[in-house]
This record gives structure tokens, C-alpha cells and sequence, in this order.
């Protein structure tokens, strides 16, 4: 519409122009966070007060915060999450150290690359706790097959993130560093590590929860302490509230772990 | 410092990029590579500073006159800057003298000094993340500085900016070739730049990509401005030069990925 033509209708009705973006913008709210646990344990708790969920299948919150109580207080607690919190450290750190190496030689070299990547996706898919009687038949009942098949079950996984890190690392920065002679050492030390640690860091997110659940399956086939023993011995003399008790110590510790890698991405990473 | 480009051809598998080029670069010149896309210009340029082994001919350089200091003779300027985003302005700067033997104070020294040269000493403790285009690049130039180069390999350093801050940097590349005499290899698309800043620009083909013209500009660079009617003349001659090509590249569909 030109200017120049004259404006014969300037009397019609103008409409407003309707705001048309709305929706698919959620955002945060930290009341609305707490308040649906709040909630939910109210409506549970008033579901067991009442009658309506039984007893025997599901025990009340303060059947459960007592069960808790009486594991903490007899020490029981302590014992069982010692060992599974050292069986998961001593796992997961053996599983990082050799996933970060492997994964580093698969990234940047050529001779390492494709039976690498071969061999990882070869294994990757196998459910690591299928190998535990393999690990009991090897390392005894005791503690080696579990950390064993913690330790496989977090590798393949930080390999893989690894080397997608090392390869994701710009090329043109790597180029930089050697145009100016950089030692190859120094390439590795100060632009492909840095540069892949993002998503080495969110690696870890994946592998510690890969590395929880291997640890309750362990813990399940054959431990006398731990969180899943604890659980699984809970459940068959049908004390549900210690079974809860159980479950949500390893929500608990599942955050923790999440926080943890929280800092440390913070540590890390506080330049992005 | 003399650099001599003899007989230098390559080959990616399917394109002939380069063929025979042979050209000598002189200590204290500015030579901008200039022809349209796809001539092989980085090439060219990657080929010079070793960064790419050529199918066949070599690059010489004459090792007697470095400058006092010079850690890496042959030194990039990025047009995509290649700074890491994990380092400060100074770090980044820094990273390129740490592996030499240079002790904490005069490594400060040298990044001080760089860093006051592109006015960016109010910004060494900045992230990439934080800066503008152009400071970007003036941290690009204090990093390629900071090593006392021999020669600068520029690839479009001021293509990924906007026009304005074109503008700026091109004087001050200016003011930095005219105050220093450094020896510049300077690729570009933008005749403006070319006519700004060089001695001699070379003009060349495409497929395979050989020298078709080596245009030399008399104007010391200090006294180039803006519009002198003699730079527009040059750039007018170099547009005739390499017109026809460009509107071949621009109809060429792209085979290569
Ligand atoms: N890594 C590569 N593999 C295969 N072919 C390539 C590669 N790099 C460049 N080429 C081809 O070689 C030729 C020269 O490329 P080059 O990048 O040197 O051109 P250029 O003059 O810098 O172009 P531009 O002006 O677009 O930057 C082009 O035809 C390009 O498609
Ligand atoms: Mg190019």
C-alpha cells in the first residue's frame, strides 16, 4: 500500500493486532516445586490414615520416616550406605579412569579409532550385570566383582563421551595452537582437554546413574551390606516401610550425586 | 624476512586447487591474495605457513633476518579469531608463550606490551564470550603480535565483522603495517581492504588456481586514505581483473561439500 494513494476508508474500523506467541514458555517456580511434594506426601498420608491404601502395600510417610529413624539410630543405616557409597566411588572412578583414557586415545588417534569404536560398540549394549557371575566367577563373591561391574558398566559410556568430546572440539582451535608450535602435549593439555570437558562432564551424569543401578543389582545378587541388600532383605520379610526407607535413601543419594556434579560443572565450566 | 613460493601445486582428491604458483615475498611487504571464491586462496596461504603440505613445489623461507624475540616466524591471524573461550584475553594471549623459555616477567612484559598496542589493556582479564567482533579480533592480532612474527598470514581477518568495525580495524591494520613494516600475506574478498593495505596484490584463477596478475600499488600505506582517487583507480582496475571470474564462481553450482 502506497503512501500516495489516498486513504479513503480512514474511518473503518481499526482492530488491535491480537498477540499471537503465547504458550511454550514454561518457567521456573520453586514455590510450586516444594509445594507438589508437600502435596503429594499429604495426599499419601491421608490415603493411609484413611484406610484406602493398605497398609501392608504401601506403609504410611510416618510408617516410613519411623522405619528410617530406627535404621539411623541403630546405625544400621551407616553400615549398609558405607559400603555402597565406597563400592560406588571405588566403581565409578576405576570405570572414569580408564573410559577417560581410552576415550582420549580413540579421539585422537588413527591407530586407535576404529577398533576402538568398534569394540565399544560392540560391548556398550550388553547389560553389564549379565557379566556379573562372570565378575564372581573371576574376583570371588566379595567386593572386586562389584566394582568390577560398576567400573564396566560406567567405561563404555565415558569412552563414547569422551571421544564424541575430543571430536568436538573445534578444529579450527587445535589448528591455532599447532600453527603457532604448539608441543603436542601442550594441544592435549590446554585446548582438546578443556574444550572437551563439557561434555565429558555431562558424561558423568549418565555414568553415575548407570553406576547407581549396577550397584543395587549387585548389591541384590549377593552383598550382606549395602542399600540394596538392605532393601532387598526388607522386602522379603515384607517390611515395606524399611523398603521405602530404603528407596528413598537412594533418591536421596541419587541427588546428592547430582549436586555434586552440579559444583563441579560450576567449578569447571564458570566460563561459559 | 624473504619468503619464495616455487612451483607450489596441490590437489584435494577430486579439485586442482593450486597449480605452479611461484612468488617471492619481500621482507617489509604487505601482498594481498585476492580472486573469487574457491581459487584457492586459504589454500595458499595454509600452504605457506605449513599448515598444508603442498602435492609438489615448496616454500622457502630465509631464516637471517628474524626479528629480535621472534618465537614463531610464520604467524596466523584467524578469520573465525580461534581464541579459547576457557581463557581470559590475557590468557589466550598468554597461551602462545608459554611453551617457550621465556621467564613470568617478560612473558607479562610481552602481553602488557601487545596488549596496550590493540588498546585492549582495560580488557585482559575479559572472556571471549564477553567482547565485540572486532575486540575479538584485536585480541587475535595481540596474540599473533606477542610472538614478534616474521611474517603475518591473514585469512579475511575482517570478513566475520560488521561493516563499521571493518572500518576501524582496517585503519588500524593500517596504522600497524605502516608503523611496523611488517611482511603480510593478507587474503581477502574485498578489493577495499587489498587496495588499503598492500604493496602488491595477486589476483588469481581459478581451476586450477594460478596467479593471473600481480598488481603493484606505489602509494606508501601511511598515506592511503579513504577514497584517494589513485586507490579508487586501483580498486577499479582490479574489479576489471577479476570481474568475469567472479561471475563464473558465483554461476557455478558447488560440487564439493
Ligand atoms: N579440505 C578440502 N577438501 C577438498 N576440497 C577442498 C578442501 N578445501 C578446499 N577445497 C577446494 O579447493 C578449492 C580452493 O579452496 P580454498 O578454500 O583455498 O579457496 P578460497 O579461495 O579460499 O575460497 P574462499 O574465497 O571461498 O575462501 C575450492 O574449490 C574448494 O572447494
Ligand atoms: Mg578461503
Amino acid at each position: 500500500m502506497s503512501r500516495d494513494v489516498a486513504n479513503s476508508s480512514s474511518e473503518n474500523a481499526d482492530n488491535k493486532v491480537r498477540f499471537r506467541a503465547t504458550g511454550f514458555n514454561p518457567k521456573a517456580n520453586p514455590v510450586a516445586a516444594w509445594a507438589s511434594f508437600v502435596v503429594v506426601i499429604v495426599l499419601w498420608q491421608l490415603g493411609s490414615s484413611t484406610g484406602f491404601i493398605s497398609d501392608l502395600a504401601m506403609p504410611s510417610p510416618v510408617a516410613v520416616a519411623e522405619a528410617l529413624w530406627k535404621l539411623i539410630v541403630s546405625g544400621d543405616l551407616w553400615r549398609h550406605l558405607g559400603a555402597s557409597l565406597q563400592r560406588l566411588a571405588v566403581g565409578w572412578i576405576l570405570g572414569t579412569v580408564a573410559g577417560l583414557v581410552v576415550g582420549f586415545m580413540v579421539g585422537m588417534f588413527t591407530w586407535a579409532r576404529s577398533p576402538g569404536v568398534a569394540l565399544v560398540s560392540a560391548l556398550f549394549p550388553i547389560p553389564k550385570i549379565a557379566l556379573l557371575p562372570l565378575f564372581i566367577i573371576w574376583f570371588g563373591i566379595g567386593e572386586p566383582s562389584k566394582f568390577a561391574t560398576i567400573a564396566f558398566g560406567v567405561f563404555f559410556p565415558t569412552v563414547i563421551n569422551t571421544f564424541g568430546g575430543v571430536d568436538n572440539v573445534a578444529r579450527n582451535l587445535i589448528r591455532m595452537g599447532q600453527s603457532f608450535d604448539m608441543p603436542m602435549w601442550s594441544v592435549i593439555r590446554k585446548i582438546i582437554l578443556p574444550g572437551a570437558l563439557p561434555t565429558i562432564l555431562s558424561g558423568f551424569r549418565i555414568s553415575s546413574s548407570i553406576a547407581i543401578i549396577l550397584l543395587i543389582a549387585a548389591e541384590m545378587i549377593g552383598a550382606q551390606y549395602g542399600i540394596g541388600a538392605l532393601i532387598l532383605a526388607a522386602g522379603q520379610l515384607y517390611q515395606t516401610d524399611q523398603l521405602i526407607a530404603g528407596v528413598v535413601v537412594l533418591s536421596l543419594l541419587g541427588l546428592c550425586v547430582s549436586w555434586l556434579l552440579g559444583r563441579l560443572d560450576r567449578w569447571l565450566l564458570g566460563w561459559r | 624476512m624473504r619468503l619464495t613460493i616455487k612451483n607450489v601445486s596441490h590437489r584435494y582428491d577430486q579439485v586442482e586447487a593450486l597449480r605452479d604458483i611461484d612468488l617471492t615475498i619481500e621482507p617489509g611487504e604487505v601482498v594481498a591474495l585476492i580472486g573469487p571464491s574457491g581459487c584457492g586462496k586459504s589454500t595458499l596461504l595454509s600452504i605457506i605457513g605449513g599448515m598444508l603440505a603442498p602435492t609438489s613445489g615448496e616454500v622457502l623461507i630465509d631464516d637471517q633476518a628474524k626479528p629480535e624475540g621472534c618465537l614463531n616466524p610464520l604467524t596466523y591471524v584467524f578469520q573465525d579469531f580461534a581464541l579459547l573461550p576457557w581463557r581470559t584475553v590475557a590468557g589466550n594471549i598468554s597461551l602462545v608463550l608459554e611453551d617457550h623459555p621465556l621467564s613470568r616477567a617478560e612473558r607479562d612484559a610481552r602481553i602488557e606490551e601487545v596488549l596496550a598496542q590493540t588498546n585492549l589493556s582495560d580488557f585482559r582479564d575479559a572472556f571471549p564470550k564477553q567482547l565485540s567482533g572486532g575486540m575479538k579480533q584485536r585480541v587475535g592480532i595481540a596474540r599473533a603480535l606477542a610472538v614478534r612474527p616474521a611474517v603475518l598470514l591473514m585469512d579475511e581477518p575482517l570478513s566475520a565483522l560488521d561493516a563499521q568495525t571493518r572500518i576501524l580495524l582496517l585503519d588500524e591494520f593500517s596504522d600497524l603495517f605502516a608503523r611496523t613494516g611488517m611482511t603480510a600475506v593478507y587474503v581477502t574478498h574485498n578489493l577495499n581492504e587489498a587496495v588499503r593495505l598492500a604493496h602488491r596484490v595477486v589476483a588469481l584463477r581459478r581451476r586450477p588456481g594460478t596467479i593471473k596478475e600481480i598488481h603493484s600499488i606505489d602509494i606508501p600505506i601511511q598515506d592511503r586514505r579513504e577514497g584517494l582517487p589513485e586507490l579508487v583507480a586501483h580498486e577499479g582496475a582490479l574489479w576489471n581483473l577479476i570481474r568475469d571470474e567472479a561471475i563464473a564462481a558465483d554461476k557455478e553450482l558447488e560440487n564439493v561439500a
